[in-house]
């Protein structure tokens, strides 16, 4: 009985931490390769939640086939804020570099408070729906499809950086960036892709959301905070540990949840944060 | 110039600011225009203790509404379950805002850069979340000061005037503490923790025993400062005095007029409240979001363009001018260019 409940939190705890890694590893590769925190990192999420509403209610194209599109889009929008603003506070104080971003976060929460409202949407039929029942645990299937996706994902990213010439280039640029300018790689290019990936992973998390997620415009703030922890607990700039730590910072979310009271789990997860700050700065797997 | 001549200069025109100040709302009788007025010499409050910390100190810190929070339950739950008069509360608020600081402070100041600001949102958010569960301070429901009590005793007025005058003289009392600071070896000392961690390590200086020190009587300002808000307000609530928001905003004061500089919080305040409330009025609702998307594009335009905030961007043009005038003055050019380092 008491096993059946315990079981069932960890597979909500599972599914959740999932969704959480595939946010925080475009967060931790922006850190990675080029120290800067990106506060804007939920309002990608929301975005790309946004474009899959949208692909449902003006097109009738499920989330699940609009997710190419939203990967797309999002790229075109991490590219963008990477030219327009990141690109002029490379050097600037840390200061300069937290508000940067922090106004973009508050800026593309106005915009979409501008043009969608700041009204709760739902995507109300979409092709995975129902639940799943496995024995005595049951689980939604978007939710389970989701996770799914954001293994697929994270698993494609992690080939991409560690398989291909580009993908290697780009953590060449994140372990020493003056080397690899000298290896003839351009670090700017390097950025501006960093910004692309990091943004169209967090639109692809908002997209496998969509589903059964309410789509608001500060839908992003319930995820930043809890990105940062993934990425300290990770590591900063280390895909793996971040989905690691995606994953167990959402089996001790679910877990704290369900021990000490659902209202209590964000403070649970954040005190994991100053833990893990405390006790080893550089998180799992993190360079020293 | 010699430094002499520069100080007195200096000092006029302070006086001359607070002569300004004090005769303002005499000119400006409107309640609603004296209650902007009240919340620009509350923003600068804030922003000039957050600067000691965040400023000369160079320890970012995005976690201050703890501090401000501290205020202003403290002093508001000793008036209303002691009757004790929030003169004595405000005190105690300041205290305990500043033992927390210290507590917090402990372990926090062995991180860097992000990491220490991350932590400190991290414990203002957790303050956020106890506090909305507490029901010894009636958590989400928030506190309503007593009706039933007005004068000075209870700091509490019909009329925005007095407020006015109370947050002007905890403005004074703010900036003096921050200039003795500045003057004094403390500020030395913190500017070397900031400019030269490892220097100042090597020549003796305690990092974490001088961050303690500016963190501490930052947090006892700024709960000064929440205490006041408790008294104008009549109500508190953790959305209203522990949020996030709030931390940003303290600090983005201290940002947008100039950080580590005497009285760059109170011409950043001027501006950010400014626009604040008069994109409010001009562009309609909240709910629109050009209210947001206003405070948005001038957090980014001074972020990247102006890093110095725009007491920066006026010395910089004054340098411009000064550069073509017959008898510059290198040694004034040589002191602000130290100051502007952010």
């Amino acid at each position: 009985m008491t096993a059946d409940i315990l079981i069932q939190v960890l597979v909500s705890g599972l599914l959740i931490g999932l969704i959480y890694a595939l946010v925080a590893v475009g967060l931790t590769l922006i850190f990675g390769v080029m120290d800067i925190v990106n506060f804007a990192h939920g309002e990608f999420l929301m975005l790309g939640m946004y474009a899959s509403f949208w692909a449902f209610a003006l097109f009738a194209i499920d989330p699940i086939v609009a997710l190419p599109l939203t990967a797309l889009l999002l790229f075109a929008v991490g590219v963008i804020v990477y030219q327009t603003v990141i690109r002029r506070i490379l050097k600037a104080p840390m200061l300069s570099q937290i508000f940067a971003t922090f106004g973009l976060m508050i800026l593309l929460r106005g915009l979409a408070q501008f043009f969608w409202k700041p009204d709760h949407r739902l995507i109300p039929h979409s092709l995975v729906s129902g639940n799943i029942a496995l024995g005595p645990v049951q689980f939604g299937l978007p939710q389970f499809v989701a996770a799914l996706g954001a293994v697929g994902v994270t698993g494609a990213l992690w080939m991409f950086l560690h398989r291909t010439r580009l993908g290697t280039a780009l953590e060449a640029t994140a372990i020493d960036r003056e080397a690899a300018t000298l290896m003839g790689i351009d670090g700017q290019k390097m950025f501006a892709l960093a910004w692309g990936i990091g943004a169209a992973c967090a639109g692809l998390a908002g997209g496998l959301i969509a589903t059964f997620f309410p789509i608001f415009p500060e839908v992003g703030s319930n995820f930043i905070l809890i990105a940062f922890v993934v990425v300290v607990l990770g590591g900063f700039g280390s895909v793996t540990g971040a989905f690691l730590a995606g994953i167990i910072v959402g089996l001790i979310e679910v877990l704290g949840g369900f021990l000490i009271g659902p209202e209590y789990k964000t403070a649970i997860v954040l005190s994991l944060l100053l833990v893990v700050l405390l006790v080893r700065p550089r998180g799992l797997l993190g360079k020293a | 110039m010699t430094t002499g001549t520069n100080f007195s200069r200096k000092a006029a025109g302070t006086g001359a600011l607070l002569a300004l100040a004090a005769v303002l709302p005499l000119a400006i009788t409107e309640p609603s225009q004296q209650n902007f007025l009240i919340l620009i010499l509350m923003g600068a409050q804030m922003g000039v203790a957050w600067n000691i910390v965040g400023g000369y100190a160079g320890q970012v810190s995005l976690g201050h509404a703890v501090f401000y929070g501290i205020g202003a339950y403290t002093s508001t739950m000793l008036l209303t379950t002691l009757g004790l008069t929030p003169w004595i509360g405000a005190l105690v608020g300041g205290l305990l805002a500043a033992l927390f600081a210290l507590a917090m402070g402990w372990p926090c100041f062995r991180l860097k850069g992000h990491y220490f600001a991350m932590a400190t949102i991290a414990v203002a958010e957790i303050m956020q979340i106890l506090v909305t569960n507490s029901d010894f301070l009636e958590g989400a429901v928030g506190l309503y000061l007593p009706m039933d009590r007005s004068g000075w005793t209870w700091l509490i007025f019909l009329s925005k005037l007095p407020y006015y005058y109370v947050i002007l003289g905890l403005l004074v009392l703010t900036v003096l503490v921050s200039w003795a600071i500045e003057r004094s070896h403390i500020g030395y000392y913190f500017r070397a923790i900031k400019d030269e961690p490892e220097a100042a390590r090597a020549l003796g200086v305690s990092l974490t025993r001088y961050k303690l020190i500016a963190l501490s009587v930052s947090a006892f300002l700024t709960a000064m400062g929440g205490s006041f808000y408790a008294q104008k307000e009549m109500f508190i609530d953790p959305g209203s005095v522990l949020a996030t928001t709030i931390s940003i905003k303290i600090a983005l004061i201290a940002i947008l007029g100039g950080v580590g500089r005497l009285m760059g919080p109170v011409l950043g305040a001027v501006i950010l409240i400014t626009i604040e409330e008069y994109s409010r009025t001009l562009f309609g609702s909240t709910g629109s979001g050009t209210d947001m998307i206003i405070y948005a594009a001038m957090i980014i335009l001074v972020a990247v363009f102006s890093p110095s905030g725009v007491l920066g961007l006026l010395g910089d043009v004054h340098r411009h001018l000064g550069r073509h005038l017959p008898g510059a003055k290198p040694e004034a050019e040589k002191a602000e260019k130290m100051e502007v380092r952010p």
